[in-house]
């Protein structure tokens, strides 16, 4: 149930996002979903790819510092309250939400959280339990 | 061990009255051969003969760099120039380098002492010394490399830079001492690492580092990442080169200064003033036997304290401390003294940083601002933005606490600072004083 998000840390300056793209692009790899965190001085990009292990390397190769890290990508029905009914049951088991970014699915259309939580397997059981419906690494790697 | 046991052992008394007599004839030479010392001599009113014990070396005015810029090139030297045989000058990246001129027995007794360093440091015949320091007009290169033949080791000339061939020499020639920057060396241990090779299956058992300050903390890493027992060198290319003083291998604590060769003393920087052993303050130095260009109270500019106290080496020279600093590198934040090696010791403490840092000084408004780059490793790098902000928030509540200055610490990607093969450029000053 888990998904491997790579993280790459960036510098706040010119032309960064466009190198880390390039490379990723001349390796062959697809982006899938991203997000970036910024603050004044730096930014993290948060990235799932079709081949995050390829990524990684290429990424490290280029000398940038990059970890892997495991997500849950969560299905949100598309309708009023969707989102709020996940992260209400989220906060009853007590489970933090250290960030979290959304993209659409190509197929189904409805829209496909990446959640970071503090506790990844305890999350993973409280979704299974309220029957939330969780994308594998796969399906969402070769989408 | 040592390379040449009686002087090294020499017992006090016996070694302040080789001094004495030493420094005699170096004051007669100077008055009688340099201009500028008879004229700095006559102008404080002392005769070299008012000198009659070592105590008396106070009573004369002392040498400055700015001495030698305005000697520039030959004006210092107490040889004629027919008996100079080798000319060395500092890199002046102040203006004028400063020149200095050794005779044959100035290159003989340089060998030496840097042939008693070697073994100091747990070197010996045998040994394959890579001397990774820079052949040129720069000291480094050339004065281990005499050393290390006056020793009978074999030595690797391989200067500095081109860094895989480094490393390829050394594991392939079986290089057992390496000699070089401190900040080259682990330079040297990143592009092994990026080359897929361990320092622990080379042969390497000393490195021997010096020409720039470095911590205590430094040498710790040092000595893990390459896997050698890290020895601190002094020596500045106006007294002789390297080998002024180095530490002993079997106390690694101070380095041992030839002071039949060398007279130190620690003075206050402001005031000129003598200070009390064990005190902190600026290393002036004395040579008693060189011939090219003897230099009276030369004002090093390095600060550091001294100690007469025995060592369990068995030799009896006075240690400096480690050298925490110029007086001249010295930043002046909002009031607050700060050397680079002491940002630079809080850094290394703090685990999984690397000891790749600059500081940048600027002044915004009245008020100075310190802003210290630090490289995030891997070590240190999460997906999440709260950790990396409480590394820089952590980074910059130890500097206030250890040194009282407030500043800003900037994370930035690896290898972005730039690396050194010789001296480290550590810091740069934006603010316009005039």
């Amino acid at each position: 149930m888990k998904v491997e998000q790579i993280s790459i840390f960036i510098e706040n300056k010119s032309g960064r996002l466009a190198e880390i793209t390039r490379i990723l692009g001349e390796a062959g790899i697809n982006i899938r979903a991203l997000s970036l965190a910024d603050t004044s001085d730096f930014g993290i990009l948060r990235l799932i790819v079709n081949d995050g292990v390829k990524a990684n390397a290429v990424l490290k190769e280029k000398g940038f510092t990059v970890n892997m890290t495991e997500v849950v990508a969560v299905e949100v029905p598309d309708r009023p309250g969707g989102l709020s009914a996940i992260l209400q049951a989220l906060d009853r088991d007590a489970i933090n939400v250290e960030y979290m970014y959304a993209f659409v699915e190509r197929c189904g259309g409805n829209a496909v959280i990446i959640f970071r939580f503090d506790e990844t397997d305890k999350a993973i059981a409280t979704l299974n339990a309220q029957n939330f419906n969780m994308l594998e690494g796969n399906r969402l790697y070769n989408m | 061990m040592f390379f040449n046991e009686e002087f090294e052992t020499l017992p006090r008394q016996a070694l302040e009255a080789v001094q004495l007599k030493r420094l005699q004839s170096t004051l007669e030479r100077v008055y009688a051969n340099v201009p500028f010392y008879k004229a700095s001599f006559d102008s404080a009113g002392i005769k070299p003969s008012v000198v009659n014990c070592l105590a008396d070396l106070q009573k004369l005015p002392f040498t400055t760099k700015q001495d030698m810029r305005d000697s520039y090139p030959y004006g210092l030297f107490a040889a004629p120039m027919d008996e100079i045989v080798r000319i060395h000058a500092s890199s002046g990246t102040t203006g004028k380098p400063t020149v200095v001129g050794y005779t044959q027995k100035d290159i003989s007794t340089w060998s030496e002492l840097m042939a008693r360093s070697f073994v100091a440091a747990g070197a010996h015949k045998g040994d394959i010394i890579h001397n990774a320091y820079g052949y040129g007009l720069f000291t480094g290169g050339l004065g281990a490399h005499y050393g290390a033949e006056r020793l009978g080791a074999s030595v690797i000339p391989i200067s500095g830079g081109n860094t895989k061939r480094q490393i390829m020499i050394m594991q392939d020639f079986g290089s057992t001492v390496l000699t070089c920057t401190p900040s080259y060396s682990l330079f040297m241990a990143e592009e092994a690492q990026a080359e897929g090779i361990d320092f622990q299956k080379l042969k390497l058992r000393v490195g021997i580092f010096g020409a720039e300050p470095w911590s205590e903390e430094m040498r710790g890493e040092i000595e893990q990442k390459l896997n050698l027992t890290a020895i601190d060198i002094y020596g500045l290319s106006e007294i002789m080169g390297p080998g002024v003083a180095i530490e002993c291998i079997e106390a690694k604590s101070g380095l041992h200064i030839w002071e039949d060769h060398f007279i130190p003393e620690i003075i206050n920087p402001e005031t000129g003033e003598l200070l009390p052993e064990g005190e902190r303050g600026e290393l002036v130095i004395t040579t008693i036997t060189k011939q090219g260009i003897p230099l009276i109270r030369y004002r090093t500019r390095d600060i550091t304290s001294l100690t007469y106290e025995p060592c369990i080496c068995g030799r009896t020279h006075a240690r400096i401390a480690r050298m925490s600093g110029r007086s001249d590198d010295m930043l002046i934040i909002r009031g607050v003294n700060v050397f680079p090696s002491q940002i630079e010791a809080v850094l290394v403490s703090i685990e999984g940083i690397e000891p790749h840092y600059m500081l940048i000084v600027d002044r915004q408004g009245t008020m100075d601002t310190l802003t210290v780059q630090v490289e995030v490793s891997e070590h240190l790098f999460s997906d999440e933005i709260k950790v990396l902000q409480a590394l820089s928030r952590r980074v910059e509540k130890e500097i206030k606490d250890m040194l009282g200055v407030t500043c800003t610490a900037k994370l930035v990607e690896p290898k972005t600072i730039q690396r050194s093969e010789g001296k480290a450029k550590r810091v740069t000053d934006n603010r316009k004083l005039s």
